[in-house]
């Protein structure tokens, strides 16, 4: 019963996902992160190089771990990422949170969902009344169930990895599981 | 790296480990500065599991470290009506701090004077560094050591092994000597 031998994902990437890239590529990276996270932050840019790399091999699926205690803005800014999903619009929604990290208080969430033309309306609704308060809160326990243990953390595959995550270790890391797969 | 398990890393780095106390054992009792005028005993939560984390060190420089991790989940221990309590070497002052910079909303206790003698006690102290092992145990009401485990120190070994163990407490399925 070791907390880590076996740190694989408990919930499978599947329809509830955000996912870019196809279904069937060989390699599939999800990335537990926070939107108010600076080491997320970093990543950020480092998965937008790596999708452009890998091209069509590569499914990229993200889903919330906020940790609202250490960042008092990560659990609103997550929810306002699926209320643009709920209007088909998570990726937009996404880089504009990451984009702007250190402005991620409510006024800057209704400018960016403008900004990537959200209907205002409802997006403020579903804000203001939590309306994806529950979803965030199963993405971070699918973690916490899975062995994330911080943020950002990546599966490749479904295994956590372990090593670092600058451009190059994860295309490694990547190529390895593209081949095995 | 990832290949590797907790076993593999002592091997190749050439760690000389004390054991942690396995399950089945009685945990040691101990009484320890919660803050710089209130002790916290094991005793104190008897008849109710507790969580003892013992980690190297306070101010780790990454963002949902151990303990900060551990603060977003208390209301997943206390389904369980289980205590988590935090131990490092560090001193109480320091704990405060930490604990109010990290908005931590559980006891740290300070195993600091003599330093480390609790971690001693559970098996999991460095000596080589002065600290701890980043070590779990899941103590059940009775005082019995149900579940221990022993990270890598440079690995922050998440949640999931603790859930699992209160969910087989819970259900009976974690008896002594496993």
């Amino acid at each position: 019963m070791a907390a880590n031998d076996d740190a694989r994902l408990t919930m499978k990437v599947s329809e509830r996902d955000h996912a870019e890239g196809p279904a069937d590529a060989p390699v599939t990276l999800v990335e537990y992160g926070d939107y108010e996270c600076p080491h997320c932050g970093r990543a950020y840019p480092i998965v937008k190089r790596i999708q452009q790399l890998m091209g069509d091999r590569l499914r990229f699926v993200f889903r919330n771990f906020p940790l609202g205690e250490a960042h008092p803005h990560a659990q609103h800014a997550a929810e306002a990422a699926e209320a643009a999903a709920a209007q088909g619009k998570f990726w937009e929604m996404h880089d504009a949170l990451y984009e702007h990290q250190r402005a991620l208080d409510d006024a800057h969430l209704v400018s960016y969902a403008r900004n990537v033309g959200l209907d205002e309306a409802p997006f403020v609704k579903d804000l203001q009344s939590h309306a994806y308060q529950r979803r965030v809160r199963e993405d971070f326990m699918s973690g916490v169930r899975s062995g994330v243990n911080g943020t950002p953390t990546f599966f490749i595959n479904g295994v956590r990895h372990d090593d670092a995550w600058d451009v190059n270790t994860l295309m490694d890391a990547l190529e390895a599981a593209a081949e095995s797969a | 790296m990832r290949e590797m398990n907790a076993g593999s890393w002592q091997s190749v780095l050439g760690w000389t480990m004390a054991t942690a106390l396995a399950p089945g054992t009685r945990a040691p009792d101990f009484s320890l500065h919660a803050t710089p005028d209130q002790l916290v005993s094991l005793g104190d939560f008897k008849g109710r599991p507790v969580i003892l984390a013992f980690y190297p060190a306070d101010w780790s420089p990454v963002c949902g470290d151990q303990m900060g991790l551990y603060n977003e989940i208390l209301d997943e221990f206390r389904r369980f009506d289980a205590e988590l309590l935090g131990v490092s070497v560090d001193g109480a002052w320091c704990h405060l701090a930490f604990a109010h910079d990290r908005k931590l909303h559980f006891p740290l206790l300070a195993d600091f004077e003599p330093k480390g003698r609790v971690a001693q006690a559970y098996g999991v102290y460095r000596p080589q560094d002065g600290t701890s092992e980043r070590a779990l145990f899941v103590i059940d009401g009775g005082g019995i050591i149900r579940w221990s485990y022993v990270s890598p120190v440079g690995v922050n070994p998440g949640a999931d092994g603790i859930l699992r163990a209160l969910e087989a407490l819970e259900s009976g399925g974690l008896h002594g000597g496993q």
